[in-house]
């Protein structure tokens, strides 16, 4: 089963979800997808075993054979091919890796060549199997990483996926085709706010969901009644302890202080396997 | 005129709450929200929407099922992944184009899709111009450069002396069309290992695009050493510490308030806060080639 953790807000715990969750299952894969800032590894303290490129096939132009006839500016969709005078010219960062340029020069002057743009990494956390990824600084686009990273889930795993923050590219290829996405919220405006564009997220993407309240009491009880009122299932309410902020800011997990929240996250995961039977 | 984005690499470590009390303080400036797809500047700041405009990040690949002769070589060609049973899956599809090229019987055509919207509004502290991204859409790097050009040209024409950007979490294409361009970025960070970790990313992030970069530490106290670690290490990298905020519960009243923690009187948080932003000020006043240096 494939479990994505995301939020909408960041801050809201999803990594401090994700991390005592798997800390408190068995037969774990755990894909840490916040390319961006992955932070699972503080607390996880995985030994990393493999270290693998992500590549991105980009266009290279043979100017010997390059006429400037523009096709390949013409179809590409990014701009990331220019012509000036007698002079091609390629932005790395906007190319998307799509191969029509490649395919479309009639001089046959268009190359493809791997560029890399982060690694994924791979390793054990005791027995819990890790698997996270770098997006290298200076590049845009996550997407590719976390597709990668995806290529290794292996069936019959309970699989944690911990989202970065956010709605857009890189939380959509993390949460699609999961079985269940676990939303991390926190009761404040800001927290409710994003919640609802999350929830609005997981609905188009089409996977079964429910809500987790971290931080509970530091607000007000607005995100409760949202989730009442759309008939949203609240899965755990994790108090705002700040034993449990202070042992976060020193990477330590809080089922390491508080091993009885294991029964706890057990019991979220039992209830999610309900959840996902019943909407199979 | 000045442009300061105020970024974090770690989410939820508190541009919204800094962002609109800077907003409040800040006298001639105008605001942007460049956290297009979860913005929440707008939950203080109450907006009154003036002008609005809808967005078109790109566009989507559409197959006529009258046309389609299932021959596949769109399948093969899309690298995406966007096509499956002849039909395209527009979260998948990233608007390349290519199938368009190659489909014999000129079955598929490209659908331009609005993306989402981005405003021009009236707050109590100034011109706002945010935006909000369509569920599960992508390219918010664009629309976030929508809005920074807006606030850009209306800083000008207004004759502004500030541009303060909320920015996005993380390091990838929204949080770099927040900061391309800008004089100062202000990253601000937490006293965990975590946001420890992701402020060396963001702060790496900003260097690579040659932007100037000041420090602030949130809720500093929930870990004091911790925080002497990031003093520390910013030291090492040059980079000025401008504020350090204590946590305080009243943050989230003012928020549940509407107000920004300029306006609410949150302790030893609000002194803070407007000590740093008159500090601030005065770094993207002076020389901003030698600001960000401790």
């Amino acid at each position: 089963m494939k479990i994505a953790v995301a939020s909408g807000k960041g801050g809201t715990g999803k990594t401090t979800v994700s991390t005592n969750l798997a800390l408190s299952l068995d037969n774990v894969q755990y894909l840490d997808c916040d390319v961006e800032e992955p932070n699972s590894a503080i607390f996880l303290k995985p030994v990393i075993e493999e270290k693998l490129p992500v590549e991105i096939p980009v266009p290279v132009i043979d100017e010997e054979k390059c006429d400037y006839c523009r096709k390949c500016v013409k179809m590409c969709a990014f701009n990331a091919l220019v012509v000036l005078g007698e002079k091609a010219l390629f932005f790395p960062e906007l190319c998307h890796g799509c191969g029509g340029c490649t395919w479309i020069c009639p001089q046959k002057a268009i190359t493809e060549q791997d560029r890399i743009i982060g690694t994924v990494e791979k390793g054990h956390a005791g027995k819990i199997e890790f698997i996270q990824g770098l997006l290298n600084v200076g590049e845009p686009m996550a997407p590719p990483i976390i597709k990668k990273q995806r290529s290794y889930i292996k069936d019959g795993k309970t699989v944690i996926l911990d989202s970065p923050p956010g709605t857009s590219c890189p939380v959509i290829e993390t949460i699609r085709e999961t079985d269940f996405c676990a939303l991390v919220t926190e009761p404040t405006p800001f927290g409710l706010n994003d919640l609802v564009l999350a929830v609005e997220t997981v609905r188009e993407i089409g996977v079964p969901f429910g809500v987790i309240i971290n931080q509970h009491g530091i607000g007000d009880d607005a995100v409760d009644r949202y989730c009442n009122t759309e008939g949203i299932e609240i899965l755990m309410r994790i108090p705002w302890d700040r034993r449990i902020a202070e042992a976060y800011s020193k990477g330590e997990p809080a089922v390491e202080l508080f091993p009885e929240m294991k029964k706890d996250f057990q019991q979220v995961f039992s209830r999610i396997q309900d959840i996902v039977r019943q909407a199979a | 005129m000045k442009q300061l984005t105020i970024i974090s690499g770690k989410g939820g470590t508190g541009k919204t709450t800094i962002t609109s009390a800077f907003a409040h303080l800040a006298e001639n400036s105008v605001l942007a929200d460049s956290d297009v797809d979860a913005a929440d500047l707008h939950l203080i700041l109450e907006p009154e929407v003036k002008h609005q405009e809808p967005y078109s990040g790109g566009s989507v690949a559409v197959i006529d099922e009258q046309k389609c002769t299932g021959c596949g070589i769109c399948v093969e060609k899309c690298r995406f992944d966007a096509i499956r049973n002849f039909k395209v899956d527009p979260i998948s599809c990233e608007g390349c184009t290519f199938c368009t090229y190659v489909c014999p019987e000129g079955a598929i055509v490209m659908a331009p899709q609005i993306s989402g919207n981005w405003f021009v509004s009236s707050t109590r502290a100034g011109t706002m111009v945010h935006a909000k991204l369509g569920i599960a859409e992508d390219n918010s790097g664009k629309l976030v450069s929508v809005v920074r050009q807006n606030a850009k040209e209306i800083a000008e024409k207004d004759r502004l002396d500030t541009v303060i950007i909320d920015g996005p979490p993380g390091i990838g294409c929204p949080v770099i069309a927040s900061i391309t361009g800008s004089d100062m970025v202000l990253v601000v960070t937490e006293p965990t290992l975590s946001g420890l970790h992701d402020m060396e990313r963001v702060l790496d992030t900003a260097k690579h695009f040659k932007i100037p970069a000041m420090v602030c530490v949130n809720k500093y106290d929930i870990n004091p050493e911790n925080t002497e670690k990031i003093e520390v290490r910013c030291r090492e990298k040059g980079v000025r510490v401008v504020g350090c905020l204590p946590y305080d519960k009243a943050v989230t009243q003012a928020m549940i308030l509407k107000k920004s923690v300029a306006e609410h009187d949150c302790g030893e948080v609000t002194k803070a806060v407007v000590k740093m932003w008159r500090e601030v000020r005065q770094i993207l006043t002076a020389d901003t080639a030698s600001a960000g240096k401790a």
